[in-house]
């Protein structure tokens, strides 16, 4: 079912303010991921404003809902999404990469707010998703665990042992989220290491799946629905997305992989964003 | 100012010139080909260049397979990820079984810069060092990295080579010769020996001008191999000068330090100082900023040095 008008309305303005944030913050520091932050944009908006159990106020709350961003490169969504969701002060990201700051290049678990573990070396998070889930079980809680990752990131080995482990043990409460942009650093990822099939991947895993448009408000929300609907089994959201979404010239290239806007191209993307 | 330059712009200047010499020389890499500079081998020679995916362990497992079919394989990646996770890998496959296959850890020590912790390979030098028949290399700057890339590839086994980044102060000359395992004197000096590996070459030679006008005579030796160590080298001076420092821009937990410290007591026993991190992660911050706050910095061997020889320091 549809977000109602207003809240369509809310999460139009929220992903804005967010694409904004993120090429801000990158032109801030001079370096940074823009592409695929801006790929994940709709993907953590409406998981952290809709589905995710957590308090701002008490960020290590014990039975909250835990999120691991794998792809751990893209804190400039995962910060600003934070920051707008009230775990730290929103003018705080423009201390983004600052020497000294603590909002990183990579999240780190101990110092950030609503960051559960440190990432940015690929291809850890669902493991440590798993943890959780299994945890939960064995206390008995409905916490949930979620975890996103990128599709280049895929070719990491342990994203596979993971994914056997979470079916195995039968973790309903892990989500896996695969921000499907299609493009990872060197190239597209079919001219690198192609993980195509990847719905028949994760099923012959043991995997539940759900594919949708990944900028679709709409179907995201309906995907985090099913996705706790789904008893017995992991449920994947390979989400089809476009990498640098939203400002035209970043869109569907490996070259804003890594790369900031100067202050001219700032300019442009801001007015795209407006 | 000194000339700058990327060591890895020496580092890829090198492998092609290799790579039309030697049809056996095959490059492998981890989705990092545009950052290692391993593009410009792919488009000079893009049959012998292979993109493995983000899949370090599967990288360096290539390699070897490559090695036992006749070839010599440079497997590049970022360096932590490199060292870190394909460990075992690199133990099993590649020195147990003595491949052939050169391990290129780029973005090394700060040069890793904004991306932070998890990037900044502090610990490399460490783990590397550990593996039995494995050879480590740091070279000073882009020209010294060439010849590196060169002794490397003549070299019969592995070898571990570290790759900076960002531009750095070219230090080194062209025309010294480059032997693997070999110091290199840049001062001779009677009251201390500096000994630094990597970048750290720049801020020493720096340091060892400054000390000479403060009247101390200071020994500096440029540690380019950091495994196998020139146990000679290092002992001959600190027979002369009782006091030695070790600069590297690494954890000095295992790395130069670490060897220095092993060669001296075994055989010198020397008043000895560790200069690098302390026991500690990175942060993000310009690659200026980190040498800041990590004081890899003349003006930390100067002091260090004072304190040592029990110099009252006025500054
Ligand atoms: C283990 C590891 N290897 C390499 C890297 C360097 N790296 C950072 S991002 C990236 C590409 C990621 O592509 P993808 O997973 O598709 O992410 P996205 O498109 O969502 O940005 C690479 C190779 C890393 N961070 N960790
Ligand atoms: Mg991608």
């Amino acid at each position: 079912m549809d977000f109602s008008k207003e809240k369509g309305e809310f999460y139009n303005n929220l992903t804005k303010t967010i694409r904004r944030h993120i090429v801000k913050m990158t032109n801030h520091a001079g370096s940074g991921h823009p592409g695929g932050s801006l790929s994940a944009t709709e993907l953590m908006s409406v998981l952290f404003f809709e589905h995710m159990n957590v308090d701002p106020d008490n960020p290590d709350w014990q039975d909250r809902d835990c999120f691991f961003l794998s792809k751990g490169h893209c804190t400039p969504v995962f910060y600003s999404v934070l920051a707008e969701k009230g775990f730290f002060p929103v003018e705080e990201l423009m201390t983004f990469r600052d020497v000294d700051g603590r909002l990183h290049g990579h999240p780190c678990g101990e110092h950030i707010p609503g960051v559960d573990i440190s990432s940015g070396s690929l291809g850890q998070g669902l493991s440590v998703a798993n943890g959780v889930g299994l945890i939960a079980k064995l206390d008995g809680s409905n916490r949930r665990s979620y975890c996103m990752i990128g599709d280049g990131e895929l070719q990491e080995g342990q994203v596979w042992e993971a994914a056997m482990t979470t079916a195995h043990y039968n973790l309903d409460n892990v989500c896996a989220i695969i921000d499907w942009n299609k493009i990872q650093l060197d190239d597209f990822v079919e001219n690198v290491k192609g993980v195509k099939n990847l719905g028949d991947k994760f099923r012959a895993f043991g995997w539940h799946v759900v594919e949708i448009d990944g900028h679709d408000i709409h179907a995201v929300n309906e995907a985090y629905k099913e996705a706790k609907r789904t008893k017995g089994r992991p449920t994947a959201i390979l989400a089809h997305t476009v990498k640098g979404k939203g400002v035209s010239f970043m869109e569907d290239t490996h070259d804003w992989h890594g790369m900031a806007p100067n202050d001219e191209q700032l300019e442009i993307a801001l007015k795209e964003l407006a | 100012m000194a000339n700058q330059e990327a060591p890895r712009k020496g580092f890829a200047d090198a492998l092609i010139r290799l790579g039309e010499k030697h049809d056996n020389l095959v490059v492998l890499d981890a989705d990092c080909a545009k950052s290692n500079m391993t593009n410009l081998y792919k488009n000079r020679f893009p049959e012998r260049f292979f993109n493995i995916g983000i899949s370090e362990c599967d990288l360096v497992g290539t390699a070897a397979g490559m090695a036992v079919a006749g070839k010599v394989p440079f497997a590049n990646a970022y360096a932590n990820f490199l060292t870190g996770r394909a460990f075992d890998q690199m133990r099993i496959s590649v020195c147990y079984s003595n491949n052939n296959v050169k391990i290129v850890g780029h973005n090394a020590g700060t040069s890793a810069a904004q991306e932070g912790a998890t990037h900044l390979p502090l610990e490399d030098i460490s783990l590397m060092r550990s593996l039995p028949r494995m050879t480590v290399i740091v070279p000073a700057d882009a020209v010294e990295m060439e010849k590196a890339v060169e002794a490397a590839y003549y070299h019969e086994g592995p070898i571990y080579l570290r790759v900076g980044k960002l531009p750095v102060p070219i230090v080194t000359k062209k025309e010294e010769p480059f032997k693997i395992g070999k110091a290199i004197k840049y001062r001779e000096g009677s009251d201390i020996t500096i000994i630094s590996t990597g970048i750290m070459l720049d801020e020493s030679l720096k340091a060892a001008g400054e000390l000479e006008k403060q009247g101390v005579s200071a020994e500096l030796l440029h540690i380019h191999t950091i495994k196998p160590i020139d146990k000679e080298a290092i002992i001959a001076s600190a027979a002369k000068t009782k006091h030695v420092i070790t600069v590297e821009e690494h954890s000095i937990i295992g790395g130069l330090g670490s060897a220095v410290a092993e060669v001296l007591s075994e055989n010198q026993p020397a008043k000895l100082r560790r200069i690098g991190t302390n026991d500690r992660f990175g942060v993000s911050g310009k690659m200026d900023e980190l040498l800041d706050l990590f004081e890899l910095r003349a003006h930390r061997i100067i002091s260090t040095a004072n304190e040592l020889l029990g110099h009252r320091v006025t500054s």
